[in-house]
């Protein structure tokens, strides 16, 4: 055997939906975190509930690398439809756990390592219940690799423990099940390949939980009151989460009486004008889609706009249109989001990057729509919002939620006077009353672009570039409330890297890699749009920035380019998506190979 | 402090919270002169003054299209929401949810209603949601100047001769069938038959839809057809093209229930309108819905109130809302502490 590779590597484990592999993928990774190794996981799922292939992949790296890696050391092959691709998959010295029961028709590399599991077999003899016994089979090759790995069998029972908590049978059938692949792995394997894990302790404090489920928590601490929704992969859990979360926490226990409404609209037209008739209301909505969702909300987008009513909206972003890759990743809807809708205008984005952010910035956008008065989106993904990430813990924010500027009748008698779409204090936000307000000044009339300052109808010239002009200052006053960018500066780097959302997970080891090969980078990570002097400055400080996102135009380049003038020279785009989330050397490569012209 | 007075009769002009007519009014309408939809603005100023509701406790809900102007025209004291077209069900739904106070009287037209808006419309009906929704029909787009609805009747014409090959919509029977708990329709120039219907729906928690005739002054031709609103007796003049509108006087009736009433339209045209007899019993869907073709295949547009049913849950109350209005929440109630975050997150460890 050669020398051990202790906690870095990356396992793939290959199977067909609806086989009931993902409680078995969980309380691997949830073992692994448990054991303090820095990880990460990635589902490939289909477009289909049972048949189609999936895969599940655990990145482990002592250094906190734990992006997507391209290439894989170790593939759990159980499904024969994906065999050949998968066995290309696995980089020479890797490992090859199969069934051994199916009859493989292409060749076996002679650069990897195989090791045979009769998993039928072993199922059929350890368990009488034919329903279990498919379903346990996932968990004799959490087994297997327990033995091969050196996972910590302790570490493992707390989580299987834990995972099927309330059923003590159902725990014993899954323990049984491991130590049947333990045993196996024991008896019959003889282990030739060098990866190990051993506990660290890098996980102190910290959660293992996916982006839409830290985003349902930050709309119920960020004192949402009203969701509308309809289902569409992957923003669907966001919501769920969020209802779970309203039941289990915002119902009042003598009562039985809700602090909360949710209602599953008709699609995403009615989803968006649910939300934006609890906002002018005064109620703290959300809706939450995807791509195809976000086009359906065109219409209503420019309307809120114009009208300047609070509105928070997650976009899930995922591979464009429906069918094929609809569950798969990207920074599609950057350009299309920002601009939104007919007519001119341009949207506040938040853009967070990991769960803490995607429970932080969901918190803070309801304050965001109501002191804006405007739809605010919050750009997740499909990575973000589905993967299991390891994170830091969520800090509910200790201020008092920001009504924004909203006039009862004390108020109304306080300023003496009201016209909604004046701008009193010079920084293009208006003063707003909401329905219900007793006082003879309170009522307006809403409607499109017609409109005056006293939000009277009109269709004078002056009136409406006076309204559009506003607009664009209020777009501008947007800079001093979203959320700064984070910069890392390396001293001497004349290469700058921005990059924003999912795609920092790998802008890390991006960085150490380039470093490796005598490039020195800065980062900039964007965490908003808009964005303030320190992107410019950003430029300003380095010979050439690569701007790093999941898609194929490169669309905030574009956005970045025509903010920041002249330095636009300097900008230069890594833009890449194939519906997987990125991975370092990828990013490395396409940097590296643009660098050769700047020599 | 409390003072005793002696009780008298109420002012005849102020309603029973002491407003005038007066506080229930709105804005000049700009609509043509003898608009069907402005008797029903009229109507609806009434309705509201004789109910003594606050006008500030009312949201006036709209789509696009003449007949989602006309909130401006009314109430000027309740707050307004000229929305976008098809999508007032939704934006009413929003603000209902988030403050249940409030009473939501929506005007629309047939196509906000039954062409853009029918998906809309539906699923509001469905979600049984605590409104009164009025359709200014007049089975004509007026506001782009003369197009075909999904309420025109099949075969009926437009001014240059384009025959209308489609089915109709009957906004009545759709509603009836979609398990609207109210369901009525009237005619605009009939404040005897109209102003109960809108108190009546008013009053009535759920979904209330009027389908009230509207006749367009302006841009209406259905030869034939139970609805001929042709307004230009210069039948060669292309009035997109001159910009000319002449106007008409309001038509009115009163007739009394059972009966059959000939209405002549501006343009010398005639509707057979047929009022509910007293005895009829609007519990009955079948009935109702049988009834409204009956009258139909006999060319007489039945007005009434076709189906009551008030057993079904509003959506405040199949939401379990609580009593205070969501709008009105403070933070106490809707931050839940971050002790049960602490316990929540202790489960991802």
């Amino acid at each position: 055997m050669s020398q051990s590779i202790i906690n870095d590597c990356s396992i793939t484990v290959a199977t067909v939906n609806g086989s009931g592999s993902q409680s078995a993928n969980n309380i691997l990774l949830k073992t692994l975190f448990r054991m303090g190794i820095p990880v990460g996981a990635k589902n490939l799922f289909p477009s289909n509930i049972q048949g189609l292939p999936t895969w599940y992949t655990i990145r482990v790296n002592k250094n906190g690398f734990t992006a997507r890696k391209r290439d894989l050391d170790i593939c759990v092959a159980l499904n024969p439809a994906t065999w050949s691709d998968d066995l290309k998959s696995v980089k020479k010295g890797g490992v090859m756990i199969y069934n051994s029961e199916y009859p493989l028709t292409s060749g076996l590399r002679d650069d990897l390592l195989f090791y045979p599991v009769p998993f039928k077999k072993l199922a059929e003899e350890n368990f009488t219940e034919v329903k279990l016994r498919k379903l346990l089979t996932n968990m004799i090759y959490v087994g297997v690799l327990t033995e091969l790995l050196g996972i910590d069998v302790d570490v493992l029972k707390t989580v299987v423990n834990d995972s099927f908590a309330s059923k003590q049978k159902v725990v014993e059938s899954n323990f049984k099940a491991i130590q049947v692949g333990i045993e196996y792995a024991k008896a019959n394997i003889k282990k030739t390949d060098p990866y190990r894990v051993e506990k660290m302790d890098q996980n102190k404090n910290k959660i293992v939980i996916d982006g839409n489920t830290a985003a349902a928590l930050g709309c119920v601490y960020g004192g949402c009151s009203f969701v509308s929704w309809y289902p569409i992969t992957p923003s669907s859990s966001l919501c769920e989460a969020t209802i779970d979360y309203f039941e289990e926490l915002r119902v009042d226990p003598a009562t039985g009486k809700k602090n909360f409404a949710v209602v599953q609209a008709e699609d995403e037209l009615a989803a968006l004008g649910m939300a934006l008739g609890a906002g002018w209301a005064g109620a703290r909505a959300m809706t939450a889609t995807s791509g195809p969702g976000i086009s359906l909300m065109a219409e209503f987008t420019g309307f809120v706009y114009f009208t300047e009513i609070p509105a928070v909206i997650f976009d899930i972003q995922r591979v464009g249109p429906s069918t094929g890759l609809p569950t798969r990743t990207a920074q599609g809807d950057i350009e299309s989001t920002h601009r939104l809708s007919h007519g001119d205008k341009q949207h506040p984005l938040l853009l967070p990057a990991n769960p803490v952010e995607c429970f932080d910035f969901a918190q803070s956008a309801f304050d965001l729509a109501d002191r804006l008065q405007t739809p605010v989106f919050v750009m997740s993904d499909l990575d973000l919002g589905m993967n299991q990430w390891v994170s830091d813990k969520f800090k509910p924010s200790d201020k008092p939620l920001d009504r924004g500027k909203v006039l009862d009748a004390a108020g109304l008698s306080k300023a003496g006077t009201f016209g909604r779409y004046r701008d009193v204090d010079g920084d293009g936000i208006c003063y707003r009353t909401l329905p219900g307000t007793d006082h003879p000044m309170a009522s307006y009339f809403v409607r499109g672009s017609g409109h005056n300052e006293d939000a009277k109808y009109t269709e004078k010239a002056d009136d409406y570039a006076r309204l559009m002009d506003r607009l664009k200052k209020k777009y501008a006053t947007a800079k001093n409330y979203v959320p700064k960018s984070v910069t890392q500066l390396d001293s001497g780097a004349k290469v700058g890297i921005l990059a924003y959302g999912s795609t920092d997970l790998v802008i890390p080891e991006v960085r150490e890699l380039l470093k490796a090969q005598g490039l020195k980078t800065s980062y900039l990570r964007l965490r908003a749009l808009p964005f303030g002097d320190e992107v410019t400055q950003f430029f300003k400080d380095h010979d050439r920035v690569y701007i790093v996102e999941q898609n194929r135009d490169g669309q905030m380049d574009r956005i970045v380019r025509l903010e920041i003038g002249e330095l636009s020279l300097k900008a230069k785009s890594v833009a890449y998506t194939d519906g997987l989330p990125l991975d370092a050397h990828t990013v490395v490569e396409k940097i590296l190979s643009k660098e050769k012209g700047q020599a | 402090m409390s003072t005793t007075t002696t009780p008298t009769a109420a002012a005849p002009s102020t309603n029973s919270i002491g407003l005038n007519k007066n506080d229930y009014k709105g804005g000049p309408s700009t609509l043509c002169i003898g608009c069907g939809h402005d008797s029903i603005t009229n109507h609806i100023i009434t309705s509201f003054y004789e109910l003594g509701i606050n006008p500030h406790m009312v949201a006036k809900m709209s789509g696009i299209g003449c007949s989602s102007k006309t909130p401006a025209y009314f109430m000027s004291r309740a707050h307004g929401f000229n929305s976008v077209h098809g999508r007032m069900p939704s934006v009413s739904t929003g603000a209902k949810v988030a403050n249940r106070n409030l009473n939501l009287i929506a005007v629309s037209g047939d196509g906000d209603t039954a062409s853009i808006g029918l998906g809309q419309f539906s699923h509001l009906i469905r979600r049984n949601l605590d409104m009164v929704y009025i359709v200014e029909n007049n089975g004509v787009y007026g506001l782009t100047k003369g197009q075909f609805s999904a309420t025109a009747d099949k075969n009926s014409k437009l001014k240059y001769g384009a025959v209308n090959p489609f089915e109709q919509i009957d906004i009545c029977e759709l509603a009836i069938t979609l398990g609207c708990g109210f369901v009525a329709r009237s005619f605009s120039g009939d404040p005897k038959q109209l102003v109960p219907l809108i108190k009546a729906a008013v009053s009535h928690k759920g979904t209330a839809i009027i389908d009230c005739i509207s006749p367009c002054v302006t841009f209406n031709n259905h030869e034939g057809s139970t609805r001929s609103y042709l307004a230009v007796k210069e039948k060669d003049e292309p009035l997109h093209e001159i910009g000319y509108v002449h106007g008409a006087p309001e038509i009115r009736v009163d007739y009394p229930e059972g009966s059959v009433q000939e209405v002549e339209l501006a343009d010398g045209s005639i509707i057979t309108l047929k009022k509910l007899d007293r005895d009829f019993n609007p519990t009955d869907k079948l009935a109702a819905l049988n009834l409204i073709e009956t009258s139909k295949r006999e060319g007489l547009l039945l007005t009434g109130l076709f189906y009551v049913n008030t057993t079904n849950a509003d959506l405040t109350q199949t939401l379990t809302l609580t009593d205070t209005p969501l709008a009105q929440l403070k933070d106490s109630d809707l931050r839940p502490g971050t002790d049960k975050l602490s316990k929540i997150l202790k489960s991802f460890e």
